[in-house]
């Protein structure tokens, strides 16, 4: 029998929009089930390390994080929260006119053994955050070529530096925090590399581009990163990319070139750097696969709400990076919002006016550092870009051309791309353009359906003959 | 608190609340898994979504080893992709 009564809401993902969700919610007097992957909440923002090694100053990585003490604490010791730790949400089930049944295997991340539980909301809050888009370019398998994602997370997660010596590349104001994080556990940061250049960035943000920031703790936020990058004489250098890392079993340098407005690198501009490591990040992807399977309606690869936080499926919500690419402010706002009506509050007015702040400065953030499409000349036919299955972008261009097909789905079962464990997630929309480009000027057929996926997170072959009984 | 795993038939010391992948990198090493090409992987994306650590823990395949924390006496292998 699945759980739940009357006035559950259950929310998935315990980042910061879900933290702020379930706390609404309570506020409201519904009873909260949080179910969150990791062993505790917090999401990437707020990614630290566990108890067991917990130290003194864990403080000094992160930001609001005397906010996120006290959110924890109010999750943790409310009885009328139920909290869901190594939850992984796996599937939906949708239903004519309510939300879906919520599928959970709890136990070790890809372990054994987990147990199966299966939940019934009156109103579901979909928070699952969003996980990074790094372009390809040649040599970017080569162990040492980390997203910028990856270095923050070992940074906060475990205390460990990628390399000794680093450089960060790629697009937006998220670079910034990945070097704090490096230079606290000790690597030495040789340079950021920004693919927008100036015209780009500071059309991107308006005449002045601090104005809107420094209203909020994110202009001080990211003020002390780019004194702390003036302090360690770290160069920043804008319209340029890695346009290729060399090395033998692991990178030992990298080739840095200018950019035009377009991304696409100017000949002659190449310049070789020596590193260890490589972190590199040029925006980020919404994690949309559960919603797209409650059957929420999308707008381009964002999920569609109205004014309420309310997705295109009756009760369900959602929060956070979901909606929009905005960062942890407007995740907060979203979720506090998605909470109260998910519980059958009205929106606090306070969380309203902070997600129009936030998204306007979302907007100014993907106009100022947003993937132009020149980035694709960089990527030479034998750059590798599905990781599972290594494929390169000649086979993908090839295909396109001698199949003469336009269809996605054929064009990707022919390659093998984007079908490998990881579901494309990580390439699907470098082979979704790149066979776009390659096709021609009529374009796919299927465009966009790469964020389909049936589960959500993997799952044992023997766990899903065990969870077809219990649902059963 | 300090407890043992075993790597690739190495006894290694490690702390409980490390993943697998933090006790590999602090090991010093950046590449465990050969991809169907043969070529060597280890973390990339850091938070379980590009599958490029993957380990072999207590005999059981496919185990993210930047998701899996590790526990006294795990035995924690590498495996090779390369069966195109
Ligand atoms: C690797 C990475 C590092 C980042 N670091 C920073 C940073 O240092 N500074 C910064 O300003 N921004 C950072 N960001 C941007 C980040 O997206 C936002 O700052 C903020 O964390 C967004 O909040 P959120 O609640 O929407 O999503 P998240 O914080 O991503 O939270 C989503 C939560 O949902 C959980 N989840 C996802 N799927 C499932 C499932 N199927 N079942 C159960 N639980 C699930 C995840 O484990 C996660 O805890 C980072 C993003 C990434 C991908
Ligand atoms: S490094 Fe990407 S899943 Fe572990």
């Amino acid at each position: 029998m699945p759980e739940g009564s009357a006035t559950t809401v259950v929310v998935i993902g315990g980042g910061p929009a879900g933290m702020a969700a379930t706390l609404a919610a309570r506020r409201r007097g519904a009873r909260v089930v949080l179910i969150e992957a990791g062993d505790d909440v917090g999401g990437q923002y707020w990614r630290h390390l566990p108890e067991t090694r917990a130290t003194a100053d864990e403080h000094t990585f992160h930001h609001g994080w005397e906010r996120f003490r006290t959110m924890r604490s109010a999750i943790v010791t409310d009885p009328e929260v139920e909290l869901i730790l190594n939850g992984h949400v796996w599937s939906v089930d949708r239903r004519d006119g309510r939300p879906p049944l919520v599928h959970v295997m709890i136990g070790a991340a890809d372990g054994r053994r987990r147990q199966a539980r299966t939940f019934d909301p009156s109103s579901l809050v979909i928070a699952t955050g969003a996980h990074e888009r790094t372009l390809p370019f040649p040599g970017w398998d080569l162990p040492g070529v980390f997203t910028a994602g990856a270095a923050q997370a070992l940074a906060k997660g475990e205390r460990v530096a990628v390399g000794t010596n680093v450089l960060v590349a790629g697009a937006g104001p998220f670079l910034l925090p990945v070097v704090s994080s490096l230079l606290k556990v000790g690597a030495t940061v040789a340079g950021v590399v920004e693919a927008a250049g100036w015209p780009q960035i500071t059309r991107g943000w308006g005449a002045r581009p601090w104005r809107l920031a420094k209203a909020s703790a994110k202009g001080v936020e990211l003020k002390g990163y780019i004194a702390e990058m003036a302090k360690n004489r770290i160069p920043y250098t804008v319209g340029s990319a890695v346009i290729a890392a060399h090395g033998i079993d692991r990178v030992e340098e990298v080739v840095v070139a200018r950019l035009t407005p377009d991304w696409s690198p100017i000949p002659g501009t190449e310049k070789t750097i020596t590193v260890d490591a490589v972190c590199v990040s040029h925006g980020f992807v919404p994690r949309t696969e559960l919603a797209i399977t409650a059957g929420c309606a999308l707008d381009k690869d964002t999920v569609k709400t109205d004014q309420n936080q309310r997705t295109t499926v009756p009760g369900v919500f959602t929060a956070g990076e979901l909606t929009g690419i905005g960062g942890v402010d407007l995740a907060l706002a979203e979720g506090e919002i998605a909470g109260a009506v998910a519980a059958g509050g009205a929106p606090p007015p306070a969380a309203v006016r902070r997600r129009k702040t936030f998204r306007e400065f979302a907007g100014r953030l993907d106009a100022a550092h947003g993937i132009r499409p020149g980035w694709q000349t960089w990527v030479d036919d034998t750059t590798l870009v599905c990781r599972c299955e290594d494929v390169t972008a000649g086979e993908l261009r090839d295909t396109a051309r001698m199949t003469g097909s336009r269809g996605l789905r054929s064009l990707k079962l022919t390659t093998r791309a984007g079908l490998g464990i990881c579901q494309g997630r990580t390439c699907g929309r470098a082979v979704e353009e790149i066979l776009a480009a390659a096709v021609g000027p009529d374009g796919l057929l299927d465009a966009g359906r790469t964020a389909h996926r049936p589960l959500a997170v993997p799952l044992r072959l023997g766990e899903l003959a065990t969870t077809g009984e219990d649902a059963g | 608190m300090s407890i043992h795993v075993n790597v690739a038939g190495e006894q290694v010391e490690a702390q409980v609340g490390q993943t697998v992948a933090g006790v590999l990198m602090s090991g010093g090493r950046v590449s465990w898994r050969t991809s169907r090409s043969g070529q060597p992987r280890g973390v990339f994306c850091g938070i379980g979504v590009c599958f490029d650590c993957l380990v072999v823990v207590n005999d059981l395949r496919d185990v993210r080893a930047c998701q899996r924390r590790v526990v006294d006496g795990d035995r924690i292998e590498f495996q090779e992709d390369d069966h195109a």
